[in-house]
Protein backbone atom coordinates (compact mmCIF):
# COMPACT_ATOMS: atom_id res chain seq x y z
CA UNK A 1 0.00 0.00 0.00
CA UNK A 2 1.31 3.41 -0.89
CA UNK A 3 1.13 6.11 1.76
CA UNK A 4 0.94 9.84 1.13
CA UNK A 5 3.91 12.04 2.01
CA UNK A 6 1.97 13.59 4.86
CA UNK A 7 1.02 10.25 6.37
CA UNK A 8 4.63 9.15 6.17
CA UNK A 9 5.81 12.38 7.75
CA UNK A 10 3.43 12.10 10.71
CA UNK A 11 4.24 8.43 11.05
CA UNK A 12 8.00 8.97 11.01
CA UNK A 13 7.83 12.08 13.23
CA UNK A 14 4.64 11.89 15.24
CA UNK A 15 3.78 15.20 16.94
CA UNK A 16 2.73 15.44 20.59
CA UNK A 17 3.13 11.82 21.61
CA UNK A 18 2.64 11.33 25.30
CA UNK A 19 0.39 11.49 28.30
CA UNK A 20 -0.96 14.52 30.19
CA UNK A 21 -1.21 14.35 33.93
CA UNK A 22 -4.86 13.91 34.70
CA UNK A 23 -6.63 16.70 36.53
CA UNK A 24 -9.77 18.81 36.12
CA UNK A 25 -8.29 20.78 33.26
CA UNK A 26 -7.60 17.66 31.19
CA UNK A 27 -10.09 15.78 29.03
CA UNK A 28 -9.28 12.27 27.88
CA UNK A 29 -10.93 10.43 25.01
CA UNK A 30 -10.20 6.84 24.14
CA UNK A 31 -11.93 5.36 21.11
CA UNK A 32 -11.66 2.24 18.98
CA UNK A 33 -11.01 -1.33 20.03
CA UNK A 34 -7.99 -3.61 19.85
CA UNK A 35 -10.00 -6.23 18.00
CA UNK A 36 -10.73 -3.71 15.23
CA UNK A 37 -7.06 -2.90 14.88
CA UNK A 38 -7.04 0.62 16.23
CA UNK A 39 -7.31 2.43 19.55
CA UNK A 40 -6.76 6.18 19.86
CA UNK A 41 -6.21 8.02 23.10
CA UNK A 42 -6.39 11.79 22.82
CA UNK A 43 -5.91 14.19 25.72
CA UNK A 44 -6.54 17.92 25.76
CA UNK A 45 -5.54 20.45 28.41
CA UNK A 46 -7.97 23.36 28.58
CA UNK A 47 -7.19 26.80 30.00
CA UNK A 48 -9.55 28.73 32.29
CA UNK A 49 -10.52 30.80 29.25
CA UNK A 50 -11.69 27.59 27.52
CA UNK A 51 -8.83 27.33 25.05
CA UNK A 52 -7.03 24.06 24.36
CA UNK A 53 -3.45 24.82 25.29
CA UNK A 54 -1.93 21.38 25.00
CA UNK A 55 -2.79 18.03 23.42
CA UNK A 56 -1.16 14.61 23.52
CA UNK A 57 -1.95 11.30 21.92
CA UNK A 58 -1.11 7.63 21.91
CA UNK A 59 -2.38 5.39 19.15
CA UNK A 60 -2.39 1.69 18.48
CA UNK A 61 -3.18 1.33 14.81
CA UNK A 62 -2.01 1.53 11.25
CA UNK A 63 0.13 4.36 9.87
CA UNK A 64 -2.95 6.31 8.80
CA UNK A 65 -4.43 6.07 12.29
CA UNK A 66 -1.19 7.29 13.84
CA UNK A 67 -0.99 10.15 11.34
CA UNK A 68 -4.65 11.14 11.89
CA UNK A 69 -4.22 11.42 15.63
CA UNK A 70 -0.89 13.20 15.33
CA UNK A 71 -2.44 15.74 12.97
CA UNK A 72 -5.41 16.31 15.25
CA UNK A 73 -3.18 17.16 18.22
CA UNK A 74 -1.66 19.93 16.10
CA UNK A 75 -4.99 21.22 14.92
CA UNK A 76 -6.81 21.40 18.25
CA UNK A 77 -4.13 23.41 19.98
CA UNK A 78 -5.13 27.06 20.37
CA UNK A 79 -8.76 26.35 19.53
CA UNK A 80 -11.79 26.73 21.78
CA UNK A 81 -13.75 23.57 22.52
CA UNK A 82 -16.49 24.55 20.08
CA UNK A 83 -13.94 25.26 17.37
CA UNK A 84 -12.20 21.94 17.99
CA UNK A 85 -15.52 20.15 17.75
CA UNK A 86 -15.85 21.45 14.23
CA UNK A 87 -12.89 19.48 12.97
CA UNK A 88 -14.47 16.81 10.80
CA UNK A 89 -13.13 13.57 9.47
CA UNK A 90 -13.36 14.90 5.92
CA UNK A 91 -10.83 17.67 6.80
CA UNK A 92 -8.44 15.10 8.23
CA UNK A 93 -8.85 12.68 5.32
CA UNK A 94 -8.30 15.48 2.84
CA UNK A 95 -5.23 16.86 4.56
CA UNK A 96 -3.61 13.42 4.75
CA UNK A 97 -4.89 12.25 1.36
CA UNK A 98 -6.27 9.07 2.91
CA UNK A 99 -7.50 6.41 0.50
CA UNK A 100 -11.10 5.18 0.89
CA UNK A 101 -10.08 2.11 2.94
CA UNK A 102 -8.46 4.42 5.50
CA UNK A 103 -11.32 6.87 5.96
CA UNK A 104 -12.26 5.09 9.18
CA UNK A 105 -8.99 6.36 10.71
CA UNK A 106 -10.10 9.94 10.24
CA UNK A 107 -13.54 9.10 11.62
CA UNK A 108 -11.87 7.67 14.68
CA UNK A 109 -9.80 10.84 15.13
CA UNK A 110 -12.96 12.95 14.97
CA UNK A 111 -14.55 10.66 17.55
CA UNK A 112 -11.48 11.03 19.75
CA UNK A 113 -11.81 14.82 19.79
CA UNK A 114 -15.49 14.56 20.72
CA UNK A 115 -14.74 12.04 23.45
CA UNK A 116 -11.99 14.20 24.94
CA UNK A 117 -14.24 17.27 24.94
CA UNK A 118 -17.10 15.29 26.52
CA UNK A 119 -14.78 14.01 29.19
CA UNK A 120 -13.52 17.49 29.98
CA UNK A 121 -17.03 18.93 30.14
CA UNK A 122 -18.32 16.15 32.37
CA UNK A 123 -15.55 16.95 34.84
CA UNK A 124 -16.62 20.60 34.89
CA UNK A 125 -20.22 19.91 35.76
CA UNK B 1 26.39 -3.74 7.04
CA UNK B 2 26.72 -1.35 4.16
CA UNK B 3 26.84 -4.16 1.63
CA UNK B 4 23.37 -5.42 2.49
CA UNK B 5 20.88 -4.91 -0.30
CA UNK B 6 17.57 -3.49 0.89
CA UNK B 7 14.84 -4.51 1.20
CA UNK B 8 15.88 -7.86 2.61
CA UNK B 9 13.79 -10.71 1.22
CA UNK B 10 12.39 -12.81 4.07
CA UNK B 11 9.25 -14.08 2.34
CA UNK B 12 10.38 -17.38 0.84
CA UNK B 13 7.02 -19.00 1.59
CA UNK B 14 5.30 -16.51 -0.68
CA UNK B 15 7.63 -17.37 -3.50
CA UNK B 16 11.31 -18.01 -4.12
CA UNK B 17 13.64 -16.57 -6.72
CA UNK B 18 14.47 -19.02 -9.46
CA UNK B 19 17.82 -20.65 -8.85
CA UNK B 20 20.26 -19.45 -11.56
CA UNK B 21 20.92 -23.09 -12.54
CA UNK B 22 17.20 -23.50 -13.13
CA UNK B 23 16.94 -20.31 -15.17
CA UNK B 24 19.85 -21.45 -17.33
CA UNK B 25 18.12 -24.77 -18.09
CA UNK B 26 14.82 -23.09 -18.85
CA UNK B 27 16.34 -20.70 -21.34
CA UNK B 28 17.42 -23.67 -23.44
CA UNK B 29 13.77 -24.41 -24.23
CA UNK B 30 12.49 -21.15 -25.65
CA UNK B 31 13.99 -19.84 -28.87
CA UNK B 32 14.69 -21.07 -32.37
CA UNK B 33 18.23 -21.93 -31.26
CA UNK B 34 16.83 -23.95 -28.39
CA UNK B 35 14.36 -26.80 -28.01
CA UNK B 36 11.08 -24.99 -28.46
CA UNK B 37 9.12 -27.93 -29.85
CA UNK B 38 5.73 -29.18 -28.73
CA UNK B 39 6.26 -32.35 -26.70
CA UNK B 40 3.07 -33.73 -28.25
CA UNK B 41 4.48 -33.49 -31.80
CA UNK B 42 5.18 -37.10 -32.70
CA UNK B 43 6.21 -36.59 -36.29
CA UNK B 44 9.55 -34.79 -35.97
CA UNK B 45 12.73 -34.24 -34.01
CA UNK B 46 11.55 -30.99 -32.36
CA UNK B 47 8.75 -32.83 -30.64
CA UNK B 48 10.88 -35.79 -29.66
CA UNK B 49 13.53 -33.63 -28.00
CA UNK B 50 10.91 -31.69 -26.08
CA UNK B 51 9.21 -34.89 -24.99
CA UNK B 52 12.52 -36.24 -23.74
CA UNK B 53 13.05 -33.09 -21.67
CA UNK B 54 9.57 -33.45 -20.18
CA UNK B 55 10.20 -37.11 -19.37
CA UNK B 56 13.44 -36.26 -17.59
CA UNK B 57 11.71 -33.54 -15.56
CA UNK B 58 8.92 -35.95 -14.67
CA UNK B 59 11.54 -38.37 -13.40
CA UNK B 60 13.25 -35.62 -11.39
CA UNK B 61 9.99 -34.59 -9.73
CA UNK B 62 9.10 -38.22 -9.04
CA UNK B 63 12.55 -38.86 -7.58
CA UNK B 64 12.27 -36.11 -4.98
CA UNK B 65 9.15 -37.75 -3.54
CA UNK B 66 10.04 -41.38 -4.32
CA UNK B 67 7.19 -41.92 -6.78
CA UNK B 68 6.84 -43.44 -10.23
CA UNK B 69 7.07 -40.83 -13.03
CA UNK B 70 3.80 -42.18 -14.44
CA UNK B 71 2.14 -40.89 -11.27
CA UNK B 72 3.06 -37.24 -11.99
CA UNK B 73 0.51 -35.02 -13.79
CA UNK B 74 1.66 -31.53 -14.80
CA UNK B 75 -0.56 -28.63 -13.78
CA UNK B 76 -0.23 -24.85 -13.71
CA UNK B 77 0.63 -24.87 -10.02
CA UNK B 78 -0.52 -26.15 -6.66
CA UNK B 79 -3.81 -24.29 -6.92
CA UNK B 80 -4.76 -26.24 -10.01
CA UNK B 81 -3.41 -29.46 -8.52
CA UNK B 82 -5.59 -28.96 -5.42
CA UNK B 83 -8.62 -28.27 -7.61
CA UNK B 84 -8.00 -31.28 -9.81
CA UNK B 85 -7.39 -33.58 -6.86
CA UNK B 86 -10.34 -32.55 -4.73
CA UNK B 87 -12.96 -31.89 -7.39
CA UNK B 88 -11.67 -34.71 -9.58
CA UNK B 89 -11.86 -37.35 -6.85
CA UNK B 90 -15.10 -36.01 -5.35
CA UNK B 91 -16.81 -36.17 -8.73
CA UNK B 92 -15.45 -39.62 -9.54
CA UNK B 93 -16.32 -41.17 -6.17
CA UNK B 94 -19.58 -39.33 -5.46
CA UNK B 95 -21.57 -42.56 -5.64
CA UNK B 96 -19.57 -43.85 -2.67
CA UNK B 97 -20.38 -40.91 -0.43
CA UNK B 98 -20.63 -37.14 -0.20
CA UNK B 99 -18.52 -36.23 2.82
CA UNK B 100 -15.07 -34.59 2.79
CA UNK B 101 -12.89 -33.69 5.77
CA UNK B 102 -10.29 -30.93 5.76
CA UNK B 103 -8.87 -28.35 8.19
CA UNK B 104 -9.58 -24.68 8.82
CA UNK B 105 -5.91 -23.86 8.37
CA UNK B 106 -5.65 -25.14 4.79
CA UNK B 107 -4.66 -22.88 1.90
CA UNK B 108 -7.49 -21.11 0.10
CA UNK B 109 -6.88 -23.33 -2.89
CA UNK B 110 -8.22 -26.22 -0.80
CA UNK B 111 -10.81 -24.30 1.24
CA UNK B 112 -12.44 -22.55 -1.68
CA UNK B 113 -12.48 -25.75 -3.70
CA UNK B 114 -14.30 -27.43 -0.82
CA UNK B 115 -16.74 -24.53 -0.67
CA UNK B 116 -17.50 -25.06 -4.32
CA UNK B 117 -18.18 -28.75 -3.66
CA UNK B 118 -20.54 -27.74 -0.84
CA UNK B 119 -22.48 -25.70 -3.38
CA UNK B 120 -22.68 -28.84 -5.51
CA UNK B 121 -24.19 -30.77 -2.60
CA UNK B 122 -21.17 -32.30 -0.88
CA UNK B 123 -20.76 -31.99 2.86
CA UNK B 124 -17.46 -30.73 4.21
CA UNK B 125 -16.13 -30.81 7.77
CA UNK B 126 -13.50 -28.16 8.53
CA UNK B 127 -11.52 -29.36 11.55
CA UNK B 128 -9.95 -26.98 14.05
CA UNK B 129 -6.25 -27.53 14.72
CA UNK B 130 -4.87 -27.74 18.22
CA UNK B 131 -3.38 -24.55 19.65
CA UNK B 132 -0.01 -25.49 18.15
CA UNK B 133 -1.50 -25.79 14.66
CA UNK B 134 -1.36 -29.59 14.51
CA UNK B 135 -4.23 -31.93 13.82
CA UNK B 136 -5.41 -34.23 16.58
CA UNK B 137 -5.87 -37.58 14.85
CA UNK B 138 -8.62 -38.55 17.27
CA UNK B 139 -10.69 -35.59 16.15
CA UNK B 140 -10.25 -36.66 12.56
CA UNK B 141 -11.37 -40.18 13.42
CA UNK B 142 -14.37 -38.83 15.27
CA UNK B 143 -15.41 -36.71 12.29
CA UNK B 144 -15.28 -39.63 9.86
CA UNK B 145 -18.56 -41.21 8.77
CA UNK B 146 -19.47 -43.99 6.36
CA UNK B 147 -20.13 -41.22 3.83
CA UNK B 148 -16.55 -39.86 4.02
CA UNK B 149 -14.82 -40.23 0.65
CA UNK B 150 -11.86 -37.90 1.05
CA UNK B 151 -9.54 -36.33 3.62
CA UNK B 152 -7.43 -33.33 2.57
CA UNK B 153 -4.73 -32.16 4.99
CA UNK B 154 -1.72 -30.08 4.01
CA UNK B 155 1.80 -31.25 4.73
CA UNK B 156 3.38 -27.92 5.75
CA UNK B 157 1.31 -24.87 6.58
CA UNK B 158 2.21 -21.80 4.54
CA UNK B 159 1.74 -19.32 7.39
CA UNK B 160 3.08 -21.04 10.48
CA UNK B 161 5.27 -23.71 8.90
CA UNK B 162 4.02 -26.59 11.05
CA UNK B 163 4.34 -30.11 9.67
CA UNK B 164 1.30 -32.38 9.92
CA UNK B 165 1.74 -36.07 10.62
CA UNK B 166 0.65 -37.24 7.17
CA UNK B 167 2.03 -40.69 7.86
CA UNK B 168 -0.46 -41.31 10.67
CA UNK B 169 -3.34 -39.70 8.81
CA UNK B 170 -2.53 -41.83 5.76
CA UNK B 171 -2.56 -45.05 7.78
CA UNK B 172 -6.00 -44.21 9.10
CA UNK B 173 -7.37 -43.13 5.73
CA UNK B 174 -6.12 -46.26 3.96
CA UNK B 175 -7.52 -48.51 6.65
CA UNK B 176 -10.93 -46.89 6.13
CA UNK B 177 -10.70 -46.83 2.35
CA UNK B 178 -10.81 -43.03 2.22
CA UNK B 179 -8.88 -41.07 -0.43
CA UNK B 180 -6.14 -38.96 1.18
CA UNK B 181 -5.01 -35.74 -0.52
CA UNK B 182 -2.05 -33.70 0.71
CA UNK B 183 -1.15 -30.18 -0.38
CA UNK B 184 2.65 -30.33 -0.33
CA UNK B 185 3.29 -26.94 -1.97
CA UNK B 186 5.31 -25.81 1.04
CA UNK B 187 7.15 -29.00 1.88
CA UNK B 188 9.19 -30.04 -1.17
CA UNK B 189 12.88 -29.59 -0.46
CA UNK B 190 12.09 -28.90 3.19
CA UNK B 191 10.71 -32.16 4.53
CA UNK B 192 11.52 -35.62 3.24
CA UNK B 193 8.65 -37.16 1.30
CA UNK B 194 8.60 -40.89 0.55
CA UNK B 195 5.45 -41.77 -1.33
CA UNK B 196 6.36 -45.42 -1.46
CA UNK B 197 6.01 -45.53 2.31
CA UNK B 198 3.40 -42.81 2.93
CA UNK B 199 -0.20 -43.82 2.32
CA UNK B 200 -1.03 -40.69 0.40
CA UNK B 201 -3.21 -40.99 -2.70
CA UNK B 202 -2.99 -37.50 -4.16
CA UNK B 203 -0.31 -34.87 -3.55
CA UNK B 204 -0.08 -31.31 -4.89
CA UNK B 205 3.21 -29.62 -5.76
CA UNK B 206 4.28 -26.18 -6.87
CA UNK B 207 7.62 -25.20 -8.46
CA UNK B 208 7.88 -21.60 -7.30
CA UNK B 209 8.17 -22.40 -3.60
CA UNK B 210 11.25 -24.50 -4.34
CA UNK B 211 13.36 -22.17 -6.53
CA UNK B 212 11.54 -23.06 -9.73
CA UNK B 213 9.32 -20.92 -11.94
CA UNK B 214 5.81 -19.69 -11.16
CA UNK B 215 2.94 -21.12 -13.15
CA UNK B 216 3.93 -24.78 -13.02
CA UNK B 217 3.15 -27.53 -10.59
CA UNK B 218 2.13 -31.15 -10.50
CA UNK B 219 -0.34 -33.56 -9.00
CA UNK B 220 0.79 -36.98 -7.83
CA UNK B 221 -1.91 -39.57 -8.56
CA UNK B 222 -1.25 -42.97 -7.00
CA UNK B 223 -1.29 -46.01 -9.27
CA UNK B 224 -1.26 -48.74 -6.64
CA UNK B 225 -3.89 -48.81 -5.30
CA UNK B 226 -5.19 -46.88 -8.25
CA UNK B 227 -6.90 -43.53 -7.69
CA UNK B 228 -9.29 -42.23 -10.32
CA UNK B 229 -10.10 -38.62 -11.13
CA UNK B 230 -12.62 -36.85 -13.29
CA UNK B 231 -10.75 -34.37 -15.50
CA UNK B 232 -11.44 -30.69 -14.87
CA UNK B 233 -9.75 -29.43 -18.04
CA UNK B 234 -10.87 -30.98 -21.31
CA UNK B 235 -9.10 -30.90 -24.64
CA UNK B 236 -6.39 -32.83 -26.39
CA UNK B 237 -6.20 -35.57 -23.79
CA UNK B 238 -2.74 -34.76 -22.50
CA UNK B 239 -1.49 -36.22 -19.22
CA UNK B 240 -3.49 -39.42 -19.59
CA UNK B 241 -6.63 -37.40 -20.13
CA UNK B 242 -6.46 -35.98 -16.65
CA UNK B 243 -5.24 -32.55 -17.70
CA UNK B 244 -5.40 -31.34 -21.28
CA UNK B 245 -3.29 -28.51 -22.60
CA UNK B 246 0.04 -28.25 -24.44
CA UNK B 247 2.82 -28.89 -21.97
CA UNK B 248 4.89 -25.82 -21.07
CA UNK B 249 8.27 -27.41 -21.74
CA UNK B 250 10.44 -24.62 -20.34
CA UNK B 251 8.37 -24.43 -17.16
CA UNK B 252 8.41 -28.19 -16.73
CA UNK B 253 12.16 -28.37 -17.32
CA UNK B 254 12.55 -25.64 -14.70
CA UNK B 255 10.48 -27.52 -12.15
CA UNK B 256 12.44 -30.71 -12.82
CA UNK B 257 15.80 -29.01 -12.38
CA UNK B 258 14.59 -27.20 -9.25
CA UNK B 259 13.43 -30.45 -7.70
CA UNK B 260 16.67 -32.22 -8.69
CA UNK B 261 18.67 -29.52 -6.90
CA UNK B 262 16.33 -29.72 -3.91
CA UNK B 263 16.90 -33.44 -3.58
CA UNK B 264 20.64 -33.07 -3.85
CA UNK B 265 21.02 -30.15 -1.45
CA UNK B 266 18.13 -30.26 0.98
CA UNK B 267 19.98 -31.89 3.86
CA UNK B 268 22.79 -29.33 4.03
CA UNK B 269 20.54 -26.47 3.03
CA UNK B 270 18.01 -27.10 5.76
CA UNK B 271 20.72 -27.27 8.37
CA UNK B 272 22.04 -23.87 7.32
CA UNK B 273 18.56 -22.37 7.18
CA UNK B 274 17.67 -23.74 10.60
CA UNK B 275 20.73 -22.02 12.07
CA UNK B 276 19.65 -18.72 10.55
CA UNK B 277 16.10 -19.17 11.80
CA UNK B 278 17.34 -19.89 15.32
CA UNK B 279 19.58 -16.84 15.10
CA UNK B 280 16.53 -14.73 14.25
CA UNK B 281 14.44 -16.35 16.96
CA UNK B 282 17.12 -15.87 19.61
CA UNK B 283 17.50 -12.25 18.55
CA UNK B 284 13.82 -11.52 19.23
CA UNK B 285 12.78 -14.00 21.87
CA UNK B 286 14.04 -12.05 24.90
CA UNK B 287 11.68 -9.13 24.18
CA UNK B 288 8.61 -8.81 26.37
CA UNK B 289 5.26 -10.13 25.15
CA UNK B 290 6.33 -11.97 22.01
CA UNK B 291 4.60 -15.20 21.05
CA UNK B 292 5.62 -17.79 18.48
CA UNK B 293 2.64 -19.00 16.46
CA UNK B 294 2.56 -22.72 15.79
CA UNK B 295 4.54 -25.60 17.18
CA UNK B 296 8.25 -24.81 17.29
CA UNK B 297 9.39 -28.46 17.04
CA UNK B 298 7.15 -29.79 14.27
CA UNK B 299 8.04 -26.98 11.93
CA UNK B 300 10.13 -26.46 8.81
CA UNK B 301 13.55 -24.92 9.31
CA UNK B 302 12.88 -21.67 7.47
CA UNK B 303 9.73 -20.41 9.19
CA UNK B 304 9.35 -18.08 12.15
CA UNK B 305 5.88 -16.70 12.74
CA UNK B 306 5.81 -14.43 15.74
CA UNK B 307 3.38 -11.97 17.32
CA UNK B 308 4.36 -8.77 19.07
CA UNK B 309 1.64 -7.95 21.56
CA UNK B 310 0.28 -4.36 21.78
CA UNK B 311 1.68 -3.44 18.37
CA UNK B 312 -0.61 -3.19 15.36
CA UNK B 313 0.42 -5.28 12.38
CA UNK B 314 0.09 -2.85 9.52
CA UNK B 315 2.10 -0.14 11.27
CA UNK B 316 4.70 -2.76 12.05
CA UNK B 317 4.94 -3.72 8.38
CA UNK B 318 5.23 0.00 7.59
CA UNK B 319 8.06 0.37 10.08
CA UNK B 320 9.74 -2.64 8.54
CA UNK B 321 9.79 -1.29 5.01
CA UNK B 322 13.34 -2.56 4.63
CA UNK B 323 12.19 -6.13 5.25
CA UNK B 324 10.05 -8.06 2.81
CA UNK B 325 7.93 -10.08 5.25
CA UNK B 326 4.29 -11.13 5.51
CA UNK B 327 1.80 -9.88 8.05
CA UNK B 328 -0.95 -11.79 9.79
CA UNK B 329 -3.48 -9.20 8.83
CA UNK B 330 -4.56 -8.70 5.29
CA UNK B 331 -4.35 -4.93 5.11
CA UNK B 332 -5.18 -4.80 1.43
CA UNK B 333 -8.82 -5.54 2.12
CA UNK B 334 -11.19 -2.83 3.24
CA UNK B 335 -11.72 -4.33 6.64
CA UNK B 336 -8.67 -5.41 8.53
CA UNK B 337 -9.08 -9.17 8.61
CA UNK B 338 -6.77 -11.04 10.92
CA UNK B 339 -5.26 -14.22 9.52
CA UNK B 340 -7.79 -17.05 9.53
CA UNK B 341 -4.97 -19.49 10.26
CA UNK B 342 -3.96 -17.70 13.47
CA UNK B 343 -7.61 -17.32 14.41
CA UNK B 344 -8.05 -21.07 14.04
CA UNK B 345 -5.19 -21.59 16.51
CA UNK B 346 -7.25 -19.61 19.01
CA UNK B 347 -5.06 -16.52 18.89
CA UNK B 348 -7.02 -13.38 19.79
CA UNK B 349 -7.46 -10.70 17.14
CA UNK B 350 -4.76 -8.43 18.58
CA UNK B 351 -2.12 -11.13 18.50
CA UNK B 352 -3.22 -12.24 15.06
CA UNK B 353 -2.98 -8.66 13.81
CA UNK B 354 0.51 -8.17 15.19
CA UNK B 355 2.05 -11.29 13.71
CA UNK B 356 4.93 -11.30 11.28
CA UNK B 357 5.91 -14.29 9.16
CA UNK B 358 9.61 -14.48 8.45
CA UNK B 359 10.55 -17.16 5.95
CA UNK B 360 14.21 -17.79 5.29
CA UNK B 361 15.67 -19.46 2.23
CA UNK B 362 18.56 -20.38 -0.02
CA UNK B 363 19.93 -16.87 -0.49
CA UNK B 364 19.48 -15.50 3.05
CA UNK B 365 22.70 -14.57 4.86
CA UNK B 366 23.62 -14.26 8.54
CA UNK B 367 24.28 -10.52 8.04
CA UNK B 368 20.74 -10.08 6.73
CA UNK B 369 19.33 -11.85 9.78
CA UNK B 370 21.37 -9.72 12.17
CA UNK B 371 20.22 -6.58 10.43
CA UNK B 372 16.61 -7.75 10.51
CA UNK B 373 16.84 -8.30 14.28
CA UNK B 374 18.02 -4.72 14.80
CA UNK B 375 15.23 -3.33 12.61
CA UNK B 376 12.48 -5.38 14.23
CA UNK B 377 13.51 -4.53 17.75
CA UNK B 378 13.66 -0.80 16.97
CA UNK B 379 10.27 -0.87 15.22
CA UNK B 380 8.52 -2.71 18.03
CA UNK B 381 10.01 -0.37 20.62
CA UNK B 382 8.95 2.71 18.70
CA UNK B 383 5.40 1.46 18.20
CA UNK B 384 5.04 0.39 21.81
CA UNK B 385 6.07 3.90 22.88
CA UNK B 386 3.15 5.07 20.77
CA UNK B 387 0.71 2.44 21.96
CA UNK B 388 -1.93 3.21 24.60
CA UNK B 389 -2.39 -0.55 24.98
CA UNK B 390 1.25 -0.96 25.98
CA UNK B 391 0.81 1.73 28.67
CA UNK B 392 -2.28 -0.03 29.98
CA UNK B 393 -0.45 -3.34 30.03
CA UNK B 394 2.41 -1.73 31.92
CA UNK B 395 -0.10 -0.27 34.40
CA UNK B 396 -1.41 -3.77 35.03
CA UNK B 397 -4.78 -3.21 33.36
CA UNK B 398 -6.45 -6.30 31.93
CA UNK B 399 -7.40 -5.28 28.40
CA UNK B 400 -10.20 -7.84 28.36
CA UNK B 401 -11.90 -6.01 31.22
CA UNK B 402 -12.01 -2.71 29.31
CA UNK B 403 -15.23 -1.64 27.63
CA UNK B 404 -14.08 -0.51 24.22
CA UNK B 405 -15.92 2.06 22.17
CA UNK B 406 -15.94 0.19 18.90
CA UNK B 407 -16.69 2.05 15.72
C1 LIG C 1 0.01 -24.51 0.86
C2 LIG C 1 -0.16 -23.89 -0.49
N1 LIG C 1 -1.01 -24.43 -1.37
C3 LIG C 1 -1.19 -23.91 -2.59
C4 LIG C 1 -0.51 -22.79 -3.00
C5 LIG C 1 -0.75 -22.26 -4.38
O1 LIG C 1 0.30 -22.62 -5.22
P1 LIG C 1 0.42 -22.02 -6.69
O2 LIG C 1 0.87 -20.61 -6.51
O3 LIG C 1 1.46 -22.87 -7.36
O4 LIG C 1 -0.91 -22.13 -7.34
C6 LIG C 1 0.38 -22.19 -2.12
C7 LIG C 1 1.12 -20.96 -2.47
O5 LIG C 1 0.60 -19.87 -2.54
C8 LIG C 1 0.55 -22.74 -0.84
O6 LIG C 1 1.37 -22.18 0.05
Amino acid sequence: MAYSEKVLDHYENPRNVGVLEDDDSVGTGMVGAPACGDVMKLQIKVSDAGIIEDAKFKTYGCGSAIASSSLVTEWVKGKSLDEAAEIKNTHIAEELALPPVKIHCSVLAEDAIAAAIDNYRSKKQ
Amino acid sequence: MSDIKLPIYLDYSATTPIDPRVAAKMSEYLTIEGNFGNPASRSHEFGWVAEEAVDLARQQVADLVNADPREIIWTSGATEADNLAIKGAAHFYKKKGNHIITMKTEHKAVLDTCRQLEREGFEVTYLDPEENGLLDLEKLKAATTDQTIMISVMHVNNEIGVIQDIEAIGEFARERGIIFHVDAAQSTGKVEIDLERLKVDLMSFSAHKTYGPKGIGALYVRRKPRVRLEAQMHGGGHERGMRSGTLATHQIVGMGEAFRIAQEEMATENERIRMLRDRLYNGLNDMEEVYVNGDIEHRIAGNLNISFNFVEGESLIMALRDLAVSSGSACTSASLEPSYVLRALGRNDELAHSSIRFTIGRFTTAEEIDYAVVLVRAAVEKLRDLSPLWDMYKDGIDLNSVEWVAH
